[in-house]
Parts: C-alpha cells; sequence; structure tokens
C-alpha cells in the first residue's frame, strides 16, 4: 500500500494585520494625533480626524490554558469590541471606542483574575522565557521565578510609582534569550560542565562544540579508550555554550547553577543611546518553588531607584547621574572584582578619569 | 478512565499569590478539560515539572521534529523522564507566525484555541521572546494535522534553527502618534519575501527582523536583531506652541526645564520667555525623549523614514552587540524604495551566508571582518552616521585615501544638487 499523499504547506508566511485591527485602528491607520494615560493600565489615543480609542492594558499567567485564553476573550466580546493584541511582555490590550466601556472592562478584568495596569512608569510584566517546563537546556523556571515574582511586584503594575518605566527580564540559561532589561534576574553557571564520555561520540558532533566555546577551552580528546571532548577547566567560563550543541557536557546543577542580576539595560533611544545591563548581584540561590532570595534583591534596588530617581530616569539614566559607587552604596549590595569586565572591549568601562564623587 | 494525579507539593506554591499562576491552569486543564488525551498529558507535564523543581534540572532533550515540506517551526521536545510520565513523552511546540503588531480578533483566537484543544496540550502562550505564538506541548503525529488545520485559515509556521526568524513589530501606526514607517508594510514585505529562508534553514544561524515605528524602539530592534527598521524623521519636531503654553501653565517653567530641556541630549531645546520652545532641529538627535513627555505638544516631523541598523544580537558567542548603522536615511514611499529595502536585505543575507562561520550572526561577522569589508561587500559608502567618532589608531595602511576623499566629497556635492534640485 501506498503511503497517503502529504499535504503541501501554503506558504502564506506573516499574515495580514489589518484584518484583525479594531476598525477604528484601521480608520486612523498613519493618522494618530496624541495620547493620554487617564488611569494606570488605560492608554487615550485620539486621531487626527478626532477619532478616540482606549487601550485598556492587563497581566496574565502568560502560559495560558485553553480556558483561561476563552475566558480572555469572553471578556472581549462582552465588554469590548472583540479586537485585542499582546504586548511585547505578553501583556494583553483590549482596545474600546467609548470611554464609558472601560470601567466595566477593567472590573470584568480584576473579577476574573487579571491584573489592569502595566502602563507608563509601572513596573511591566516580566518578559521571560520557557525554562524547565519546555526548554532543553534551562537552568531554572521563569515562569515560575516570574509569577513568584509578580505576586510581590502587582501593586508596582498596578500604579505609576517609579520614575520611569520599568522592564523586568529573566532568563534560565546564560544564551539570555529574556534579552536586556532594566533588571535583569539571569542563570549564571558557577562550575564547569559535567562529562559523560560514554555519550559523546554517539551524541555529540565535536568539532562544532569545540568552535562553539567562546574561550576555546574544549578540545578533542580519547576517555578510557572512547572518543570525546575535555574541558579545560581553568579556562572555562561555565557560560554553558557547549550543552545546548552537546547534552553529554551537564552544565546545570542543582547546587552549582546561580542566578545573577544584572541592571540598566535600556532598548529606546529617549535621552541616552541604547545601553547594555551590567553585572550588580551574583551567587543567588536558584531556590524553587518561589525564590524569595532574587526577589528580595529586585525588591531592594527597586526601592531604592523609586526613591532616588528623578522623574523620567530610567534605571540606567539613574546611574549614570549618581554613578556606581553610589549605586552600590545605596543599594547595599557588594562590589567584587568580578563586577570588574575582563571580557573584549574591558579597558572602555574602566574609570580613566579622576572624576570621582566623594 | 484519567491516572491518578502525580502530587505537586512544589508546584502547589505557585498557586499562592495575586498574579495570575500558570499552574492553575495547567491544572485546569488536567481537571476539568472534557478530553482525557489532554487531562493525561497534563497531569504528566505536571509530574514532570515537579520533578524539576525538587531536583532543580530540566528533562527535555531536542530532536528532529518538522512538518511536510518545512525543515523548521517545530520545536522538538521528548522527555527524557517519560517511563515516569509517559503521557508527555512528545511534548513539542509549534512556532506560528503573528501578524506584524501581534493583533487578534477574539474570533480568531477561539477558532485557532479550538484546533489546538483537538490536537495538542491545551496550553499556548502569546508570544514567545523571538515573537511566535508558541502553541506548546503536542506529539509527532498530531504536529502535522494541527499545522494543516490552522494552515489552511491563514496561519504559517515560524522559523526555528538556522533561518530568517519570525520578525516583530511594534503596535506602530495602528494606534500610535509616534510611528514615522508604515510597520505593516515593511514587516510583512521582508519576511514574506524570505518565506523560503524561514522554513528551511540553510544560513550560518539565526537572522532576526524587527521593526519599531519610532526611536523608542519599543520592539527592541536595535539589540535583539540582525535587521532592524526603525521610523525616524529628517524636517523639524512638530511644535503646537498653544500646547506648549497649556503644558508649562499645567506643570510650571521648572518642571519643563526639569523634565524636558534639561534631558534632551544634544541640548537643543530651549524654553523662551512667553513660555513657547524653540528647537535647533539641525543639532536634534530624533531621541524621542521631549515628545514622550510633551504628548500633545511634540510630535515627529512629516518627512518620515527609517534608520536601518544590523547586527544586533545577545550573548553568544562573542558577547553582546548592538546594531550598527548602516543606512542613517531612507525614504519609504514608493515600490522602488520598498524594493530596495529588500534588496538590502537580500544582500546582506547572500552576503552573510557566503562569508560567515557557522553558528556566527551577522554582527559577529562584521565584527570579525570589520564595518569596512561589510560596507564594501555591501556597496555601501562610509558615513560619519555610522561611527560614534573617527578611528584613534594611527595604525592602518592609507593606499587609497586620496581617492575615497575625493569620491567622498563628490558624493556630498551630488547629494546637495539633488536637494537644491
Amino acid at each position: 500500500m501506498s503511503q497517503p499523499a502529504m499535504r503541501p504547506p501554503i506558504e502564506s508566511g506573516c499574515p495580514d494585520g489589518f484584518q484583525y485591527m479594531h476598525p477604528v485602528m484601521r480608520r486612523n491607520f498613519g493618522a494618530w494625533k496624541y495620547h493620554e494615560h487617564p488611569r494606570p493600565g488605560v492608554l487615550l489615543h485620539v486621531s487626527e480626524f478626532g477619532e478616540k480609542i482606549w487601550t485598556v492594558k492587563a497581566g496574565t499567567q502568560r502560559i495560558l490554558d485553553v480556558f483561561t485564553l476563552r475566558k480572555l476573550c469572553d471578556i472581549g466580546d462582552e465588554y469590548a469590541d472583540g479586537y485585542v493584541r499582546f504586548t511585547i511582555r505578553s501583556n494583553i490590550e483590549y482596545m474600546v471606542d467609548a470611554e464609558s466601556k472601560v470601567e466595566p472592562l477593567i472590573n470584568a478584568l480584576e473579577e476574573a483574575g487579571f491584573i489592569v495596569g502595566g502602563t507608563r512608569n509601572s513596573v511591566s510584566m516580566i518578559s521571560h522565557t520557557q525554562g524547565w517546563l519546555h526548554c532543553d537546556i534551562p537552568g531554572t523556571d521563569a515562569s515560575g521565578v516570574v509569577k513568584a515574582m509578580m505576586d510581590e511586584l502587582i501593586d508596582e503594575f498596578r500604579n505609576h510609582n517609579m520614575p520611569n518605566r520599568v522592564h523586568i527580564t529573566t532568563s534560565c540559561c546564560q544564551i539570555n534569550c529574556g534579552g536586556q532589561g532594566d533588571i535583569a534576574i539571569n542563570v549564571q553557571h558557577t562550575k564547569p560542565p559535567k562529562i559523560n564520555h560514554d555519550l559523546v561520540a554517539n551524541v555529540c558532533e565535536r568539532p562544532s562544540v569545540v568552535a562553539r566555546c567562546p574561550v576555546a577551552a574544549i578540545r578533542p580528546a580519547l576517555v578510557n579508550g572512547k572518543p570525546s571532548l575535555e574541558v579545560d577547566e581553568k579556562k572555562c567560563i561555565c557560560c554553558g555554550a557547549c550543552y545546548p550543541p552537546c547534552p553529554p557536557m551537564q552544565i546545570n546543577d542543582a547546587e552549582h547553577t546561580k542566578f545573577a542580576i544584572w541592571v540598566g539595560g535600556n532598548h529606546s533611544n529617549a535621552r541616552g543611546k541604547p545601553t547594555f545591563q551590567k553585572l550588580v548581584a551574583s551567587g543567588i540561590p536558584n531556590n524553587p518553588p518561589r525564590w524569595p532570595e532574587a526577589t528580595a534583591i529586585v525588591k531592594r534596588i527597586l526601592k531604592v531607584y523609586q526613591e532616588d530617581g528623578q522623574d523620567w530616569e530610567r534605571i540606567n539614566d539613574w546611574i549614570e547621574r549618581i554613578g556606581w559607587p553610589a549605586f552600590f552604596e545605596k543599594t547595599g549590595l557588594p562590589f567584587t572584582r568580578y563586577h570588574i569586565e575582563n571580557w573584549r572591549g574591558a579597558r572602555n568601562s574602566l574609570n580613566a578619569s579622576t572624576h570621582i564623587r566623594f | 478512565m484519567a491516572n491518578q494525579h502525580h502530587p505537586t507539593p512544589m508546584l502547589d506554591e505557585l498557586e499562592n499569590g495575586p498574579w495570575p499562576s500558570f499552574i492553575s491552569g495547567i491544572k485546569r486543564l488536567r481537571d476539568e478539560h472534557p478530553d482525557e488525551r489532554i487531562q493525561n498529558m497534563t497531569n504528566d507535564l505536571l509530574g514532570q515539572l515537579e520533578h524539576s523543581y525538587e531536583t532543580r534540572k530540566g528533562y527535555w532533550k531536542g530532536g528532529t521534529v518538522s512538518v511536510f515540506g518545512y525543515g523548521s517551526g517545530i520545536i522538538p521536545r521528548f522527555s527524557e523522564v517519560s517511563k515516569a510520565f509517559p503521557e508527555s513523552r512528545e511534548f513539542h511546540t509549534v512556532r506560528v507566525q503573528p501578524p506584524a503588531g501581534n493583533f487578534y480578533s477574539t474570533g480568531m483566537l477561539r477558532q485557532l484555541a479550538n484546533s489546538w484543544e483537538k490536537f495538542g496540550s491545551g496550553l499556548v502562550t502569546f508570544h514567545g521572546q523571538t515573537g511566535n505564538a508558541m502553541f506548546i506541548g503536542v506529539n509527532s503525529t498530531n504536529t502535522q494535522a494541527f499545522f494543516d488545520e490552522i494552515n489552511e485559515y491563514g496561519w504559517d509556521l515560524g522559523g526555528a534553527g538556522p533561518c530568517v526568524r519570525t520578525g516583530m513589530s511594534c503596535v506602530g501606526a495602528a494606534r500610535c502618534e509616534q510611528s514615522c514607517v508604515n510597520e505593516q508594510r515593511v514587516h510583512r514585505t521582508l519576511l514574506n519575501r524570505f518565506t523560503d529562508d524561514v522554513h528551511r534553514p540553510s544560513l550560518p544561524y539565526k537572522f532576526k527582523f524587527k521593526v519599531s515605528g519610532c526611536p523608542n524602539d519599543c520592539v527592541n530592534a536595535i539589540e535583539r536583531s540582525d535587521f532592524a527598521v526603525i521610523g525616524t524623521w529628517r524636517d523639524d519636531i512638530k511644535i503646537d506652541q498653544e500646547e506648549v503654553k497649556n503644558f508649562v501653565a499645567e506643570y510650571g517653567r521648572d518642571k519643563v526645564h526639569q523634565d524636558v530641556i534639561n534631558r534632551c541630549p544634544s541640548k537643543c531645546m530651549t524654553l523662551n520667555e512667553d513660555n513657547t520652545l524653540s528647537i535647533d532641529n539641525g543639532n536634534c538627535v530624533r531621541c524621542m525623549h521631549c515628545i514622550n513627555v510633551m504628548t500633545k505638544a511634540l510630535s515627529p516631523g512629516d518627512d518620515q523614514g527609517v534608520s536601518i541598523l544590523v547586527g544586533g544580537k545577545r550573548t553568544l558567542k562573542i558577547g553582546d552587540l548592538m546594531g550598527t548603522v548602516i543606512v542613517p536615511f531612507k525614504k519609504l514611499e514608493t515600490e522602488e524604495d520598498y524594493q530596495e529595502l529588500v534588496e538590502l536585505a537580500e544582500n546582506i543575507i547572500d552576503f552573510w551566508a557566503e562569508n560567515g562561520l557557522e553558528h556566527e550572526r551577522c554582527g559577529e561577522m562584521i565584527e570579525r571582518i570589520g564595518l569596512v569589508n561589510f560596507l564594501k561587500g555591501m556597496g555601501l559608502e562610509a558615513d560619519p552616521n555610522m561611527v560614534n567618532h573617527p578611528r584613534q589608531s594611527s595604525y592602518i595602511r592609507m593606499d587609497e585615501y586620496d581617492e575615497a576623499a575625493e569620491n567622498y566629497l563628490r558624493h556630498k556635492m551630488e547629494q546637495r544638487q539633488a536637494a537644491a534640485g
């Protein structure tokens, strides 16, 4: 018997977005005039033609079950106009064409357990990666870290209490799919990979694994008569880059896989040029199910920023004004030799001046 | 009959607290979904996740799964502990390309939910960090069936592996007065030119397009994409002086100085005695800050276009790179303008496919060969907007300096003549 004929795919690529836009957005595409923030979680946009659209933004659990997705749709049909969009931080946005719809929509969302907020100078939803739920190389479970952390930051999501917006990210390995953030909570491995030499020859393409290492610490070797790989542990920076192409080089460790916290990443060109995040704390335990140590440090940084930052200063702007010594002083975080850059371009990060605050 | 529930004491802790809980969601599928397949699959998923929480390790490994005709779009996951958790042994993710700006109707979301629960786990995320709608958890057999069903009503897979990846765009002109570009058109023009490269991985590594309507760069294009298209303008910021006066009346002159004038990075703004604003537009770097603060009084100019930056990426392997300006300004109005944009992207991808090493991002290649060699490959001229400052090191051969200088000056003169009409 012959195989059933396979259906060839329709290579339609990226679909047309206009079909899913609220009619007010379609009518006023490219013709918006200004926006306002009537209250936390709500945006008002006014077009050149005088048309108005209100947006209500809400945080969810991000990993949605179909029941929750349908609940979000029910709310969209009953209290909004049937059109939504998702922000890049996975918040859901409902667009409505009348102010009178805003309050009932907010109430319906809050009643169903969703959190309205995340606009302007709030702490928005933490953008995060997959973690133990689905990834093949995770050191932790980002969804769990984020859930535990948002439980504690919920008031900052709901209110405009910060000097400027705060984007927090998490990542489950040092590849850092979560990206740059005003605050980033990322896995930091602290020990070289543990190699299962019995498996390497069968599982790993050895030359590509050797090529993957950023510090050339991996070389081919015969171990117990089998072709394998060995790591120069003095050179190894424990980044875990060898683990994805070679799973027998296990980098994750229940004890030695830690968290590090980075601050000052900012993608926007507003005021200064975009900036990368900088290391401020490490050695934080990877402590499921609620990771209290990481949350405590994030809250401490946020508190100092809230008290000390001036209006419109993102975290990187604030630190640039007060200087890094003051940041470590005010947050009480230790500054160590590990905070001094030694990667390429390191010299550019050194203070070659007498600009010192006393 | 559904299987016995795995105990999940650690995960249960994540049902406490006011933020919506993904664990409660997975449990709802286990306990309330009518389909026994989903009940059992999510039960074993919870079992494996609890095991991860207890041992602080992940237990998924990759593999090779795709749909007929494609080489990417599915993230294969096979459980390493499937003896204990057999029902979620195969738990692949289907990456689906959303429209630019992530717009959906509730009707379409329901339709996707219906298809998904027929074949998959019932878990979905809008969206993953690359920008795909992530349908999380489907076995190898049902992967094809789910794709076939949603493909019939307009959805296609995104990229995975060394290929052009799903793009990302901000809300843009659909709802933002700061947008300087038609993100919908740029996004679809670029992505759908490279559909073949999305579905059939054959490049050195991933290649990402992102489109932001203005320099606020809400989709993080400069840092997170190989090819960043950012809306901007080159005439004057538009000022509504009456709205400036209203703003000053509401917040006071001191606050305007503190929040707007003093925060301008190129110090090009003056608050006049009569509470109007003057801007030295020739010295404005289009950072967006003043427009962000005074949303009614200030807005981008009318002579709009885009800046293009190439080579942004995260850590692996040589460290983080921001994109670099290679086209300071480009109009995007006519068919030809869009065609030129596509040609630039084609040239870059071709050049990188030829010269990039395995697993080397475009930005890393530029770092290795130098921006000058990259520009030469693209046929682009050096421009002072591409650098923070000219070279500091005298260690360079100047063989053809005179010719290059002459070219630059001639090019400048041609530009001036073109501008004068």
